[in-house]
């Protein structure tokens, strides 16, 4: 039992592994936040007036708002008069090649393993990547173009691709949703916008990589993802930021939209940086993420795995609307030193015969504090609609916390939703079996929490599978034997 | 008894605050009482205006509209007596399971010594009203009137301590095994205006004592009524306390109770409540396992059809190690019914070796029935076994479907199927006498259709 408490402590107490900075000129706007910086930054992007209009009606609504507090973790206050809302690196020229890409940023990438070039020859995965708010370089654009697959940087849509834009922004997530959602829609600097059109299989899994580089600088992405009738896209999304002892707050908004038989799959691997074994800094990442399954037998499934963070706070959701549409949601959140999550999903059956998966696997360690918070609900249209929810908690050591929260609100008789879960600490017999064959205790407790999350991650592309229980391997280093 | 204060509202939409309520039930803050009540009471009147009635907004009353029950003027309940009063000792023995067992009877509140039945009482146990107890000083009752407000709380079971003037007494002595079931029967009688009651309830258990007490909830039609009940308990040691709730008020009534609970080490609670009754009910369970090696186990069936709504916030506190703790939660709405489970089990950092499990299921029979249901855990420990579970769907098509191909008619199918539903609570009851009682209670409703129309979803 003592072997377990040292092992949790040095477990929790695991250095950031990506914390370092870049430097790079930014080109940021003054801090603070008013009608006048949200023209800068629109003018900045050389935005059309619709565009601008939006972002001042969000901002209009944003200041009558009062930040929320009800959820299960704890900051202190945020003053958003104290955030760069824009900062670009120093514009360049037009890039032909990978090879003119920044050095200094090849080798940011090169450190988090995601060499650009090798992406391109090896992995087959188109990346955009995204420094601070501004796409620096988009790969594959030229094999996507010729299936008609639209995916760029959201500034570049809105130069080139109003029309597709325009209809679906804000169609998911209006921008009076909620506080953070609204703030978003006000100041939002970029993000990726990807279109799939009709009847068009995606031919390779599509990629961008966030990451937070200027200190102080709030990042407000904006992401859309379309897919028309009967098209099909898997989208990745992973984050790794540098060590900064100021909180950082980041407030992104992903909208997708699934017309009639589309497919959407969401992927994300989390590990912004967590703050120190003494919980000091670390990102707030507070973001609204959701989907809309608009026609009949479309599918969105959301797969995230969150292993950084001082305080993850979101809840993909699915809107099912289209008859016979399906939304599915698994999740591995881990929290350790003095991490909070408070996470789950949202899932609204509107349309008959809509089926929806919850599967959701939270592990806490240290003075880790771990929520699932999930909403079910089937209004009195949706006939036949079908949710199974399973969540799991597993803890590691006597500081940690788990929670869930489920909310189910049913009103079709023909409904049938059903909910589990349990909590536990780790099994002293599992423990016990693996040491007693020779495997050492942090192995052997790795490769428990591993198997805890074999169901979520085996929904992970390959490429995430394997960063993704590395992360975790990583995370767990330390914490035990 | 006749305080009718100011009923002047200036707007009708407005819902009235806590101090224009209180103002209107009378509050009498200087009464014969004892001075450490006048004293309890003026802190949760303060307390209580500070708070405000509660709001969809809070977390626990989230599905509870209170609106149709604060727009209500209420008046303060009288006794009763006299010339008005409708309420029969035939009605009576209509409510109790045994006409031989130690009954009390109360009237809005107000004991009503000609209908209880207080002979032959066995020995070890006293059972008397409150009432009684306080104008004695109401010795040792002190900490059950000024605990502290805790994030539970809420405007109402203050508004209890604020006017609470009557409820039942029950005190066990230690290594005292009281076999047959004591009853408590609360009826609210309105025949004027509408009015409200606050009962106030305490049952002692002493250490490795043992006892059973049945509520019973009902009431005249006619009148509005508000009961606002609290119900106290404590176990001792190795004491064992079984505990009913049978909530049949009428159509119109509104019900909002507390079931409020410390168990002490190795002791052992159970809970079955059922209800049946009211137009807006909300039966509150709060639970703390204070004692290593505890156990609670509660139950309930809620049937809301009609325009009903029945909550069920229940709150288990694990502060102690070793403790256990099962709920079991069955719902059966029928017609616009509204069903809503609200259960949450803390795990303190001090409560290593927790055992907590809670299960949510309902039953929805028409297409208009609404289920919300809310199981949460909270757990802040390691060294932990929780599980919850919750379902809600219809009635089992193949189930149906081979019952009639035996003959059973539709309807009688469906009544057989619901009825095995509610079955499994029915059968934790203990008491056969109160199980059969109960079980006729609930067959009862379910073979009935109040409006008779085919407003179910057929085949």
């Amino acid at each position: 039992m003592t072997d377990v408490s040292n092992d949790v402590r040095e477990f929790a107490s695991q250095e950031y592994q990506y914390g370092f900075s870049t430097d790079l000129d930014t080109d940021a706007v003054p801090k603070g936040l008013s009608e006048d910086v949200i023209r800068l930054i629109s003018a900045k992007k050389h935005e059309p007036d619709w565009l601008l209009e939006w972002r001042l009606r969000a901002y209009r609504h944003w200041i009558t708002l009062e930040e929320p507090h009800w959820q299960n973790v704890h900051y202190g206050p945020i003053d958003y008069q104290d955030i760069i809302y824009y900062a670009a690196p120093k514009p360049k020229p037009q890039l032909a090649s990978l090879d003119e890409v920044d050095p200094e940023l090849r080798t940011m990438f090169d450190k988090l393993g995601i060499s650009l070039a090798e992406q391109e020859r090896l992995s087959g995965v188109a990346v955009d990547a995204i420094v601070d708010s501004v796409s620096v370089a988009t790969t594959f654009k030229r094999k996507l173009a010729d299936v008609g697959v639209i995916f760029c940087s959201f500034s570049e849509a809105v130069q080139n691709h109003p029309e597709l834009v325009r209809p679906y922004l804000g169609s998911v997530v209006p921008y009076r949703d909620n506080y953070f959602a609204t703030l978003n829609s006000a100041v939002f600097t970029d993000g990726s916008f990807c279109f799939i059109p009709k009847g068009v299989h995606c031919p390779m899994e599509l990629s961008t990589y966030f990451r937070i580089n200027a200190a102080d600088t709030g990042q407000f992405e904006r992401t859309l993802i379309v897919a028309e009738e009967g098209a099909e896209v898997s989208y990745l999304e992973g984050c790794t930021a540098p060590m900064r002892d100021k909180n950082q707050l980041h407030a992104a908004v992903v909208e997708l939209v699934a017309l009639e038989g589309a497919r959407i799959k969401y992927s994300t691997v989390q590990n912004w940086y967590p703050g120190d074994a003494d919980g000091r800094g670390g990102i707030y990442n507070f973001v609204t993420k959701r989907g809309k399954c608009a026609g009949a037998n479309s599918k969105i499934s959301w797969t995230q795995v969150e292993t950084g963070s001082a305080i993850t706070w979101k809840y993909p959701g699915v809107i099912l609307q289209g008859d016979n549409s399906v939304g599915e949601f698994y999740s591995v959140a881990l929290t350790a030193n003095h991490q909070q999550a408070d996470t789950g999903t949202k899932m609204i059956h509107i349309g008959k015969n809509t089926h929806s998966t919850i599967v959701s696997k939270a592990i806490s360690a240290g003075h880790g504090q771990n929520t699932y918070r999930g909403l079910v609900k089937t209004l009195r249209s949706a006939e036949g609609a079908r949710n199974h929810t399973r969540c799991d908690s597993l803890l590691l050591g006597s500081d940690s916390g788990a929670h869930t929260f489920p909310y189910i609100e049913v009103k079709h008789p023909s409904a049938q939703v059903e909910h589990e879960a349990s909590t536990s600490k780790i099994s002293e017999d599992q423990l016990f079996y693996c040491r007693q064959r020779g495997i050492s205790e942090e192995d052997a407790v790795s490769m428990i929490v591993n198997g805890f999350c074999r169901e979520v991650f085996k929904e992970l592309p390959m490429e995430f599978a394997v960063e993704a229980q590395r992360l975790l391997s990583v995370s767990l280093e330390g914490s035990v034997g | 008894m006749t305080t009718v204060t100011s009923t002047a509202r200036t707007s009708a939409t407005a819902a009235p605050t806590v101090a224009e309520l209180l103002s209107r039930l009378g509050f009498r803050p200087s009464g014969p009482s004892p001075a450490w009540l006048t004293q309890a009471r003026h802190a949760s009147l303060g307390w209580a205006t500070a708070r405000g009635f509660p709001t969809l907004k809070d977390e626990d009353w989230k599905y509870t509209r209170l609106g149709p029950l604060l727009d209500v003027p209420f008046e303060r309940a009288g006794d009763g007596d006299g010339a008005g009063r409708r309420v029969s000792p035939a009605m009576i023995d209509a409510l109790t399971i045994d006409a031989a067992s130690t009954r009390l009877v109360f009237v809005n509140g107000l004991f009503a010594a000609e209908l209880s039945l207080l002979t032959d009482l066995p020995e070890g146990v006293t059972v008397t009203n409150l009432a009684s107890v306080l104008a004695e000083g109401g010795a040792g009752l002190e900490p059950f009137f000024s605990r502290p407000f805790g994030e539970y709380d809420h405007a109402f079971t203050a508004i209890n301590t604020v006017l609470a003037e009557d409820g039942a007494f029950i005190q066990v002595a230690a290594d005292a095994l009281i076999t047959a079931p004591i009853e408590l029967v609360f009826l609210s009688d309105a025949h004027g205006p509408p009015v409200m009651a606050n009962p106030r309830s305490l049952i002692l258990a002493g250490p490795r004592s043992r006892v059973a007490v049945v509520e019973t909830y009902a009431g005249t039609s006619g009148g509005v009524t508000c009961t606002n009940a609290v119900t106290q308990v404590v176990l001792d040691e190795g004491a064992r306390v079984e505990h009913y709730k049978i909530q049949d008020e009428p159509d119109a009534a509104f019900h909002l109770a507390l079931l409020d609970v410390r168990q002490g080490p190795g002791s052992r609670f159970s809970s079955g409540s059922v209800a049946l009754g009211s137009k807006i009910a909300r039966n509150e369970v709060r639970v703390r396992l204070e004692g290593e090696g505890a156990e609670a186990g509660i139950d309930g069936l809620y049937l809301p059809r009609g325009d009903q709504h029945h909550d069920n916030p229940i709150l288990i506190e694990h502060a102690a190690p070793r403790c256990t703790s099962r709920q079991l939660y069955k719902g059966i709405v029928d017609e616009r019914g509204h069903g809503v489970f609200n259960g949450r089990i803390i795990v303190w950092p001090d409560a290593p070796g927790t055992d907590a499990s809670q299960t949510n299921k309902n039953l929805l029979l028409s297409d208009h029935a609404e289920v919300d249901t809310r199981p949460r855990l909270e757990i802040l420990t390691d060294d932990v076994k929780c599980a919850h579970g919750a379902a809600v769907g219809a009635l089992d098509e193949e189930a149906l479907f081979y019952l009639r191909s035996r003959g059973v008619p539709y309807e009688a199918a469906r009544a057989l199927l619901t009825y095995a539903f509610a079955r499994e609570l029915l059968d934790l009851i203990e008491s056969e006498s109160l199980r059969t009682h109960v079980e006729t209670l609930v067959a009862g409703r379910l073979s009935t259709d109040s409006d008779g129309t085919g407003a179910h979803s057929g085949d």
